[in-house]
C-alpha cells in the first residue's frame, strides 16, 4: 500500500505547535461594539442619499416636449421598450452569443404592448371628453396600415414638437388623431392621473411598477437627470448612487467590463457580461478544486505577512 | 424500550452525531493555535458584527414600512445605519475573502468551508441590490431601469423582475435574509469543527 502523497495546495499540515488563550465571547463582544459604535458615527457624519423618485407627473411638467415625443414614440411602436423583445415583447432581437441566447428561448412573460399599455388603455380610462373619444375611435377603428402612415408622419414631425399655452403642437398633417391624443395623454400625465393609471392596471392594490419605470426610462430627461448625478452606464452606472456614497461598490468587476470592449459596444454587451461574470463567479466558488488557481497563494507568499510570527519562531 | 432501540432513534443518532463532531470546546474554545495571531482574523468576525446590525437596522425599518424614512428623521438616520453596517459588512467580508484566498484556506478538507463563504458572498451582494431597488427613489429607479437589461438577457429577466418592488422587497426582506443567515452558520459550523488552516509547511517536497 502507498503512501498517499502531500498536496500543498490541498491538504494542511497537521499542527504541533503552541496553543494560546482565546476567548470567542468577547471577541465577539468587541466586533458587535466596534461595528454599533463606527454605524451610528457614519450615519450621523454622513448621512444617506433620499433624491425623490422621478414621477411621470414631475417629468412631463419639467420637459412637457421630452415627455410628448416619448409618448408619441409608444404610441407609434418606435420606442426602446416597444423594440426591446423578450421578456416584455417579441418585436426586438434577443442578445446573444452564438447559439445561446436564453432570453429568446424563455420569451415573453412581462408582456408590454406600449401602444395600448401607454396610451390607448390610460385614455381609454379617462371620463368622456368628446374630442379624446373621437380620436380614440378614429385610432381604434384605423387600419394597421393607416396606422403606420400616421406614425410615420409623427416620427418624421417629431424632432420639432413643441409645447406651447399648455398644448402639445405636432407641425403634420398628415398624423391623424396623433396629435390630438398626445395633447389629452400630456394633460393627464401633467395632472398626475398618469401615473395612477399605469399602476393601476392590475386592480386597486399594487405593488408592481414595471409599467411607469419602463415609460419613464424610454425619455431623455430621467438619462439626464442620472448624468447629472454620474450614474450612467459610461460612470460606472448602477454601482454608484446619488451624492457622494460609496454604492455598490463591491459591483467594480461587473461594471468594469460595461467600460471596456467588445462588451461596450456589443448589441449582446449585456448577455456577454453577465457571461463572462457567471464564468467568473463559479471558478471563484470552485476554486478549491482547480489546480493552478488554487496554488496561486503559495506562490504569491502572502501568507508570510500573515504568519510572519509563526515562520519568525520556526527559523 | 431497551438501550439498542434508544441508541437507534433518530434523535440519539443525530446527538452523538453532533456531539461527535463539534464537542462543546470546538463550538466554544478558549484556546487556539499560536500562528492565529494577525488582524486579517478579525474581519471574519467584523463580517459576523456587520450582518447582525445589519438585520437589527433592517427590522427598524421595517417596522413602520419601506417609506417611513422618506418622511422621518428618525427613520433616515435608521436608514443611514442600515447602509452604512452594509457598506461595512461589504468591506469586512471582502478583506476577509482576500484573507482568506492569501491563506489558501480551502486546505485540510475545508473546501466547503470556501464554498459556503463564496455562495454567501454572492448572496450577500442579492440582498444589498435587492436593497437597493428597494428604496422607492431616485437610486431605486435609476438602478432597476439600468440593471434589468442584464438581468434580461439571462432570460432571468422573466422570472426576477427588478421593477417589481413588491418582488424585490419580499426578496430582500424574507429570502436574501434567511439565505445569509443559513449560509453564514453553516460556514461558521464548518470553520469551528474543522478549525482555522494552519499555515502553509515550507521546505517540503511537492508533488503535482
Amino acid at each position: 500500500m502507498t503512501k498517499k502523497s502531500f498536496r500543498p495546495d490541498v491538504d494542511a499540515p497537521e499542527y504541533k505547535g503552541a496553543y494560546v488563550p482565546y476567548d470567542i465571547i468577547k471577541e465577539g463582544a468587541i466586533a458587535v461594539l466596534v461595528v454599533v459604535i463606527l454605524t451610528a458615527a457614519l450615519a450621523l457624519v454622513f448621512s444617506s442619499p433620499d433624491e425623490r423618485a422621478v414621477t411621470i407627473k414631475t417629468w412631463s411638467n419639467a420637459d412637457a416636449v421630452d415627455f410628448a415625443q416619448t409618448a408619441g414614440n409608444e404610441l407609434a411602436g418606435t420606442s426602446a421598450v416597444a423594440n426591446y423583445g423578450a421578456p416584455y415583447n417579441s418585436n426586438g432581437t434577443s442578445q446573444h452569443w452564438g447559439f445561446l441566447s436564453p432570453e429568446k428561448w424563455v420569451g415573453v412573460h412581462i408582456n408590454i404592448n406600449t401602444t395600448n399599455d401607454f396610451v390607448i388603455n390610460p385614455l381609454s380610462a379617462q371620463p368622456d371628453q368628446p374630442a379624446l373619444t373621437a380620436a380614440l375611435n378614429e385610432w381604434k377603428s384605423a387600419s394597421s396600415a393607416t396606422q403606420a402612415k400616421w406614425d410615420d408622419a409623427f416620427n418624421k414631425a417629431e424632432p420639432n414638437l413643441t409645447y406651447v399655452n399648455g398644448q402639445v403642437h405636432l407641425p403634420t398633417t398628415g398624423a391623424g388623431p396623433i396629435p390630438v391624443l398626445l395633447n389629452f395623454e400630456t394633460a393627464m400625465a401633467r395632472s398626475g392621473a398618469l401615473d395612477q393609471a399605469l399602476v393601476t392596471q392590475n386592480g386597486f392594490y399594487t405593488t408592481n411598477f414595471t409599467k411607469p419605470l419602463l415609460f419613464i426610462s424610454d425619455g431623455t430627461y430621467f438619462a439626464g437627470l442620472a448624468a447629472k448625478q454620474h450614474l450612467t452606464g459610461s460612470q460606472w452606472g448602477m454601482m454608484n448612487e446619488t451624492g457622494q456614497y460609496p454604492g455598490q461598490a463591491w459591483l467594480w468587476l461587473y461594471t468594469f467590463w460595461y467600460q471596456v470592449h467588445p462588451y461596450s459596444t456589443s448589441a449582446s454587451g449585456d448577455f456577454l457580461v453577465w457571461g463572462t461574470m457567471m464564468i467568473l463567479t463559479a471558478l471563484l466558488i470552485l476554486l478549491p478544486f482547480i489546480p493552478g488557481l488554487r496554488s496561486i497563494p503559495r506562490r504569491i507568499k502572502i501568507y508570510r505577512i500573515i504568519w510572519r510570527e509563526h515562520y519568525a519562531n520556526q527559523a | 424500550m431497551s438501550n439498542a432501540q434508544i441508541e437507534r432513534q433518530w434523535t440519539s443518532r443525530l446527538r452523538r452525531s453532533v456531539v461527535e463532531k463539534l464537542p462543546p470546546d470546538k463550538l466554544l474554545p478558549d484556546t487556539q493555535p499560536a500562528y492565529v495571531a494577525s488582524w486579517i482574523y478579525v474581519f471574519g468576525v467584523t463580517t459576523m458584527a456587520a450582518l447582525g446590525m445589519v438585520i437589527a437596522t433592517g427590522c427598524i425599518l421595517a417596522l413602520d414600512g419601506p417609506q417611513w424614512w422618506h418622511s422621518s428623521s428618525l427613520g433616515h438616520f435608521v436608514n443611514s445605519m442600515h447602509l452604512w453596517s452594509v457598506e461595512i459588512f461589504f468591506f469586512a467580508m471582502i478583506v476577509h475573502l482576500w484573507g482568506k484566498f492569501s491563506m489558501a484556506a480551502w486546505r485540510g478538507g475545508r473546501s466547503l468551508t470556501w464554498v459556503t463563504g463564496a455562495v454567501t458572498f454572492l448572496a450577500s451582494i442579492l440582498a444589498g441590490f435587492t436593497g437597493y431597488v428597494s428604496q422607492t427613489n431616485f437610486d431605486s429607479q435609476w438602478i432597476a431601469t439600468q440593471a434589468k437589461d442584464g438581468i434580461n438577457s439571462t432570460g432571468g429577466g422573466a422570472f426576477f423582475n427588478v421593477l417589481n418592488l413588491g418582488q424585490m422587497l419580499m426578496w430582500h426582506i424574507v429570502l436574501l435574509p434567511i439565505a445569509a443567515i443559513v449560509l453564514t452558520g453553516l460556514h461558521v459550523i464548518m470553520v469551528r469543527i474543522k478549525g482555522v488552516v494552519p499555515p502553509f509547511e515550507e521546505n517540503v517536497e511537492v508533488s503535482a
